[in-house]
């Protein structure tokens, strides 16, 4: 049985904000059934500018309803530039910590709200624009670099569990290692 | 809150007859069966009477049980046993939908040396016949294949199996650790000669488990030390657990009945009752040939590990072959095998029942199953506020 915080459980088991907005001002589709998790999140802004309202709808596990849920709660209130400074590390952190294997879920809701955020500024999301690295889930190389630069993963093991990618039949795994390692020396050089 | 226990492939409660007949070997009589004085002298006919109520369940002779201590342990010795003394040959026959403990060794010897066939099913999770016996070659050294399957509860024709091997000479090993207690069981006529059994799938505790071996077949043994068991498997005799296997044994071929007719009315109705009222859901595996006790059905547009998590509210307890309940990425391998979509195989629960079941429990299930699948579906987006699949995607 998962290791789960309480306040995983109670996102869970209490879902804030299901739903979709109409005429949401942003709106983002990412996952896939056959992935496992899907989530679509749709948010609205007030005249000032600020998040006004978000909502999600969640097709997954407990920790992928859980990270949607408390993203929508996380972003109420604050404009679109402080929104996207939210990472999955905070989405992870906001509900007390997820199991390793389960980061994906604060990844994909990371991953929903800045498409959304493409989304509103009518420019396509950075997701949509880079290649695929791994196939079997939908991966891109950049997703990839992004969870090893903000984690500071160090192996494929860890960027599946964080991405998904890897996860399947295994054959980008050469790849994912050429990402981490570009990174990482890219970071050293930067530090 | 009491527990609504389906989750019996799992594993089972010790029966009360069964911890009764442990109790005297945890106790005062914890002599050694193989001591020289009459106080540890005294358990080796408890040891021989669990014997006889084994080999009666599976119809054996007792001297073709070995008592181990579990069905991974059964399976081990089977397969590197047939191996063993048939060094010569390099190929094993098995399914794509065995258990772990059949599986992965499988996988290991293919790493280290040796040729395997999986064979595959159908989408009903039949073993297809035909590529079985191609598969078999002067090479071949067993063939492995489960009883019935943990998942789905799909019973495989492992007799006529045997039979097209045994033409060929090559001995057959069966993983009968789920289908042991549930269906009836004639090992003398089955034409396998080996075949592992589990205790705590059956109400005898964890850490017992048994390989039965056919007279006559050639046998290397695993653990090599004492000479228990006729030199078969080394290891001072677990006599508590041994006998309650054997109590377990005899309860499971008393309540053989009980379990084909009144436990197999229950699993029928849970899953009519399913279909009837959830919409978009879908039944697992060959309804026809299936253990009495195994429902596999899939909730469509939802995810397996929420639906396990929300009936742990109510206190049901019951599987997943999502790929989140495991920490892989992927489904089980069984759905995957069998071609269940992956959109299907997230959303596949497992129920189990077991002889202690009631048709009360079976009504609580359903009526929390409702609102769980309505209150996960409002949450999905691939399902309409209007009750019906969102198009697209």
């Amino acid at each position: 049985m998962w290791d789960y915080t309480d306040k995983v459980r109670d996102h869970f088991l209490h879902p804030r904000n299901v739903g979709d907005l109409e005429n949401p001002d942003g709106m983002a589709e990412v996952g896939s059934m056959a992935c496992g998790d899907a989530l679509r999140f749709t948010f609205k802004l007030d005249e000032t500018g600020r998040i006004r309202d978000a909502r999600f709808k969640t097709f997954g596990c407990a920790s992928a309803i859980a990270s949607a849920s408390a993203l929508t709660e996380m972003v109420k209130g604050l404009t679109v530039e402080e929104a996207e400074k939210i990472t999955n590390r905070d989405i992870a952190a906001y509900l007390g910590g997820l199991p390793d294997a389960k980061m994906h879920c604060s990844v994909m809701g990371r991953q929903a709200l800045e498409t959304a955020i493409a989304n509103y500024r009518g420019v396509p999301s950075p997701a949509e624009t880079d290649a695929l690295v791994c196939e079997c889930f939908n991966v891109t190389g950049r997703e990839i670099e992004q969870a090893v630069s903000e984690n500071n993963l160090t192996t494929v093991e860890e960027v599946t569990n964080f991405t998904k990618s890897g996860g399947g039949c295994g054959t980008c795994h050469e790849i994912i290692q050429g990402i981490i390692d570009r990174v990482r020396s890219e970071n050293e050089v930067t530090e | 809150m009491n527990a609504v226990y389906l989750d019996n492939n799992a594993t089972t409660r010790i029966a009360p007859e069964v911890l009764d007949a442990m109790m005297p070997y945890l106790t005062g009589y914890y002599g050694n069966p193989s001591s020289m004085h009459s106080f540890g002298g005294r358990v080796a006919p408890v040891v021989e009477e669990a014997r006889g109520q084994v080999a009666r369940l599976i119809g054996a002779s007792p001297d073709e049980i070995i008592f181990t201590s579990c069905g991974t342990e059964s399976d081990n010795t089977a397969i590197r046993s047939a191996l063993a003394v048939n060094p010569d040959k390099r190929h094993i026959v098995t399914s794509r939908v065995e258990h772990p403990a059949v599986r992965e060794l499988c996988l290991f010897l293919a790493r280290n040396g040796y040729r395997v066939t999986e064979v595959p099913v159908d989408s009903k999770g039949r073993l297809d016949m035909d590529a079985c016996r191609e598969s078999l070659t002067d090479d071949t050294a067993l063939v492995t294949l489960m009883w019935a399957n943990n998942e789905t509860g799909v019973i495989f024709p492992v007799e006529e199996a045997a039979g097209i091997a045994r033409e060929r000479g090559i001995p057959v090993h069966t993983d009968a650790v789920q289908a042991v207690g549930k269906v009836p069981i004639d090992v003398d006529s089955s034409g396998v000669d080996m075949l592992s059994l589990s205790g705590h799938k059956l109400h005898a505790p964890k850490g017992i488990g048994v390989l039965y071996v056919r007279k006559g077949t050639r046998f290397a043994p695993f653990l090599i030390g004492g000479h228990q068991e006729s030199e078969r498997r080394a290891g001072t005799e677990n006599v508590p657990y041994i006998a309650g296997l054997g109590k377990a044994c005899e309860l499971a071929l008393e309540h053989l009945p009980d379990m084909n007719g009144r436990v197999r009315r229950l699993r029928d109705k849970l899953e009519r009752e399913i279909t009837a009222r959830i919409p978009h859901v879908k039944i697992n595996g060959d309804t026809e040939n299936r253990l009495p006790n195994t429902a596999n059905i899939s909730f469509e547009y939802v995810e397996g590990e929420s639906i396990l998590l929300m009936m742990n509210e109510y206190g049901i307890c019951a599987s997943s072959g999502s790929a989140c309940t495991s920490g892989s990425l992927q489904p089980s391998h069984v759905m995957l095998a069998m071609g269940v979509p992956f959109t299907m195989a997230h959303g596949s629960i497992r129920f189990s029942l077991s002889i202690y079941s009631e048709e009360a429990e079976i009504d609580f299930v359903v009526d929390k199953l409702v609102d769980i699948i309505t209150t996960l579906r409002a949450m999905s987006p691939f399902w309409n506020n209007d009750s019906r699949p969102a198009a697209g995607r």
